[in-house]
């Protein structure tokens, strides 16, 4: 039912729309403005016709295409038979290897790539060098070159196959058993029911799931700006980074964000409609449990094959990265003779930006969670309660961040906020519009669907029995709400923490966060003080999720799952 | 080409025509200026120097004069011009001390009026002319060099390179890192020289040897000491010799054609937050004590003339060095980026 009784819904509307505008509108209308205009300001299309006929970007843009789909088939090769170990088979240690999958997620991707330099540099690379130790290969030879497209697809399909997973296993655990039993009871045999009912049940959820797995490929930036670089090659957002550097030319970094922007667009569009159509086998029935599969013999080499899988983004990773942190030399091997305090002795008593880093990051994370929480909060009841009209513009524009890369926001923002009436860049507020942006939509879903477990019902027992709109607001509503509420600020805090493609454009020097400073280091090549950051960062972001999951009670662990990274 | 000990004279002789200088006149460490500075409490100090020197540095002198603190932002020096210059643009005023790595910066700034002028009466002194810029807007903070080097362990000395020509054999290939132009002043400086000297269809072959492409020129000394690489095209020397002297497997290497040499000159910016705090840190590390704490601690070559080369370095005199050229910098660095691009893909 529609609630009338809100006098302050146009002024509240009013304030929102204005809002979203501030973060979303304004900087892509200044992105479009300056793709099509040339450097002293008249309208030109020469910059497309740069894109499309200089090498110099075509490299790129063929390189970002190819890298966008191998990550996408090679996490679909891994996420679906893991999905499936864990819903449809008695494997052992299957919740285990869950929450293993979902922490890995934890690992900012350009952590996960300067870990994976670490282990699989041509020839300081640990793994390369134990490889040479076991075979007695010369010094020159290599098991693995992550300086390559496969090291670079290899390093971001280790960080994007958790969400190809976690779709594919959830859905697996809603399909029902009954159409399988069917089946086999109809003769087919195990691999007949396999190709014929379960695959094609899951396969519009892989199909999703390569959708999500090319666009996390496709808006990466951290990891191709840390592995691509040195093996000599741009992908499209490291080329829009290095357009900023001396001389900027904006015009052009804006030209090359658009088609960014309009695949992302196109494949979300096309990810939607998928999903849509998900549930059309499984309407109407009453499901049974799924039938777990028999592994027999099978089912330790299966947890074996799991393990492996999760060396890749979690376990080698750190294992390197704690080497590194305690050597001199990364290359070295932890030992008592070799282990030295020098890094973390450096990083935190030494490196004059590591304290101003951190207090930025804790105040945007803490800022953007609770600001943006709230604004989330607002929108989802307007929404939910469809208590104004407009309500479907307020949850298309908080939703509609989803499709612009973090880069591409950056470079937004950039061109939006380095200007008059609202000069904001070299101020921390630039990047708060810039966090709450990327938050907004994952936030605006959580909260929106815990406004939807909550049936107004309830709400309208306590308007009946004589309360205010605000006292049932606060004596029904919000403690229902409180754990997911809680559970999104955490999470949003979380993001924030990781957030480095947006913040890489529009940071200076006074309002450096601690993604940055990781990645300034990269560029010194100290990757001594890059592993003490990197873990002191993994280690409060899993405290914040560790609370977050305390609180937040029963509801599944969330990580936020947003574009680029 | 070979006069040393000129170089510098002919490096900052064509920035400000001699006779028309301006020099302001030097002023005393007064403790005026030292109250002046302790009130202020900060200065922040961009550079390109490695943390590895720059913190350190930074350190000894919050210990010389407590009550300042030093927040040092360190970048490759193209970065750091290209943030410097967005910074101005949107009229952010957080640069007190600059240091490049680039030369070519300081008539960049200087001609955009960004400097302020500061000489102090121990710098008037100890500095020799060649040192300082006429209108006393910067001076040479200190010298280094970019050379090749390689890793004793994975190379013989007798299979090592003698120079640049020698790092085209198809031995090397795949065995090499090397940084970039566009971010680090030492190698956008050494470029210059090199493709000068040796002509672009050198950088032409080069790129085709699969070079490990790294940013800063302080990466290539920590690949080649943790055995990532063979052979470091270029880095910055200091770094190599710390290596050295830690007792990594690291040896130089001075080109038989000559080597990069790179002045790193510093200054003051007029907008600084923090002028007094801005002017007692140039004054010191310009000082004999300061530039006794860079040489001690890197051996990097000083522009002071009471203090003495580290021990165990070679004198800039006995190294076969390039010229030094940044009024050619500043003309082609857009250029060089292009080509170096158009080279090396990225």
């Amino acid at each position: 039912m529609t609630l009338r009784a809100f006098d302050v819904s146009r002024p509240v509307l009013a304030l929102v729309v204005a809002l979203l505008a501030v973060m979303i509108v304004l900087p892509m209308g200044w992105l479009l403005i300056y793709a099509f205009a040339s450097k002293d300001g008249q309208p030109t299309l020469d910059n497309f016709v740069t894109l499309f006929t200089d090498p110099s970007f075509v490299d790129p843009l063929l390189a970002t295409l190819l890298l966008s789909v191998s990550v996408s088939g090679l996490c679909c090769l891994i996420a679906a038979p893991m999905g499936w170990l864990v819903a449809r088979t008695d494997m052992p240690l299957a919740r285990t290897v869950r929450t293993l999958v979902m922490a890995s997620l934890v690992t900012p991707p350009f952590v996960g790539a300067v870990a994976w330099e670490m282990l699989a540099a041509p020839n300081s690379g640990l793994l390369n060098q134990l490889w040479r130790l076991v075979t007695g290969a010369p010094a020159d030879e290599a098991l693995f070159d992550i300086y390559t497209m496969e090291g670079l697809i290899f390093a971001i399909a280790c960080y994007t196959f958790p969400y190809v997973f976690i779709l594919v296993a959830n859905a697996l655990d809603r399909m029902p058993g009954e159409l399988e039993d069917a089946s086999s009871m109809l003769g087919a045999g195990l691999w007949a029911t396999a190709r014929r009912i379960t695959i094609p049940l899951a396969l519009p959820t892989l199909l999703a799931g390569a959708l999500v797995a090319f666009l996390q490929a496709l808006n990466q930036f951290g990891s191709p700006a840390i592995l691509a670089i040195p093996a000599g090659f741009h992908t499209l957002t490291t080329k829009i980074w290095s357009l900023f550097q001396f001389p900027p030319k904006p015009e052009l970094a804006a030209a090359t964000s658009l088609p960014l922007l309009l695949l992302t667009v196109a494949l979300l569009r096309t990810q939607a409609s998928i999903l849509g159509r998900r549930g059309y086998a499984v309407l109407g029935a009453k499901y049974g449990a799924p039938r777990l599969i028999r592994l027999g013999a099978w089912r330790w080499p299966a947890v074996a094959l799991a393990m492996v899988v999760l060396a890749m983004p979690l376990f080698l990773p750190y294992a390197a990265l704690i080497n590194t942190a305690f050597s001199r030399v990364s290359s070295q091997i932890l030992s008592p003779e070799t282990f030295t305090l020098h890094n973390v002795v450096f990083t935190f008593w030494q490196l004059s930006s590591t304290m101003p880093a951190l207090k930025n990051t804790f105040l945007l994370a803490t800022a953007t969670a609770t600001l943006g929480g709230v604004l989330a909060l607002l929108i989802a009841y307007i929404v939910a309660r469809q208590a104004m009209v407009g309500h479907r513009l307020l949850a298309f524009l908080a939703t509609s961040p989803l499709a612009i890369p973090g880069i591409v926001l950056g470079v937004g923002l950039f061109l939006a906020y380095t200007r008059p009436p609202l000069t904001l860049y070299g101020t921390l507020w630039i990047l708060l519009i810039a966090f709450i942006t990327v938050e907004m939509p994952a936030a605006y879903q959580q909260l929106g669907s815990a406004f939807h477990s909550v049936h107004p019902e309830l709400e309208e027992a306590g308007r009946m029995l004589g309360a205010s709109r605000l006292r049932t607001l606060m004596d029904i509503t919000a403690p229902l709400l409180r754990s997911a509420a809680i559970a999104t600020w955490c999470f949003v805090f979380v993001g924030v923490i990781r957030e480095l493609s947006a913040a890489v454009i529009l940071f200076t020097s006074e309002t450096k966060v601690l993604s940055v400073l990781i990645f300034d280091l990269k560029e010194s090549g100290d990757v001594g003080a890059i592993a003490v950051l990197s873990l002191t960062m993994v280690v409060l972001t899993t405290v914040v999720i560790i609370i977050a999951n305390r609180i937040g009670g029963p509801r599944e662990a969330r990580v936020p799952t947003r574009v680029g990274a | 080409m070979q006069r040393r000990s000129l170089l510098t004279a002919s490096l900052l002789l064509p920035l400000g025509a001699r006779v028309v200088s301006a020099a302001p006149a030097a002023e005393p460490v007064t403790t005026a200026l030292v109250e002046a500075a302790k009130k202020e409490g900060k200065v922040t100090y961009y550079t390109a120097m490695d943390l590895s020197v720059a913190e350190p540095m930074a350190k000894a002198f919050e210990a010389r004069y407590p009550g300042i603190k030093v927040a040092v932002e360190r970048s490759g020096a193209e970065r750091v011009f290209n943030r410097i210059g967005q910074e101005m643009a949107s009229k952010i005023h957080r640069v007190d001390v600059v240091n490049s790595s680039d030369a070519a910066h300081f008539i960049s700034w200087k001609r955009e009026g960004w400097l302020a002028p500061y000489l102090s009466d121990e710098m008037a002194r100890d500095l020799p002319a060649e040192m300082v810029d006429p209108d006393g807007l910067f001076c040479n903070q200190r010298t280094h060099l970019s050379t090749i080097a390689y890793n004793t362990k994975l190379i013989a000395p007798a299979d090592a390179p003698k120079g640049f020509a020698d790092l085209l054999d198809p031995k090397y290939a795949g065995k090499m890192v090397k940084g970039h132009p566009g971010y680090s002043g030492t190698i956008m400086t050494a470029t210059q020289q090199i493709s000068r000297e040796l002509g672009w269809p050198y950088f032409e072959k080069l790129a085709k040897q699969k070079v490990l492409q790294v940013q800063s020129a302080t990466e290539p000394p920590k690949r080649l000491e943790a055995g990532e690489r063979a052979v470091a095209v270029d880095g910055s020397d200091y770094l190599f010799w710390l290596a050295k002297e830690r007792g990594a497997p690291v040896e130089l290497v001075f080109a038989v054609e000559g080597t990069p040499q790179i002045s790193n000159p510093m200054g003051i910016f007029k907008s600084s937050p923090n002028p007094s705090a801005a002017r007692l840190m140039v004054s010191w590390i310009m000082s004999g004590e300061g530039q006794s704490f860079i040489v001690n601690l890197s051996g990097q070559y000083p522009a002071n003339k009471q203090v003495k080369v580290k021990p165990g370095r070679p004198a800039l005199a006995q190294i076969k060095t390039f010229k030094e050229d940044p009024v050619a910098v500043e003309k082609q660095a857009d250029q060089i980026k292009a080509q170096y691009a158009k080279y090396f893909k990225v």
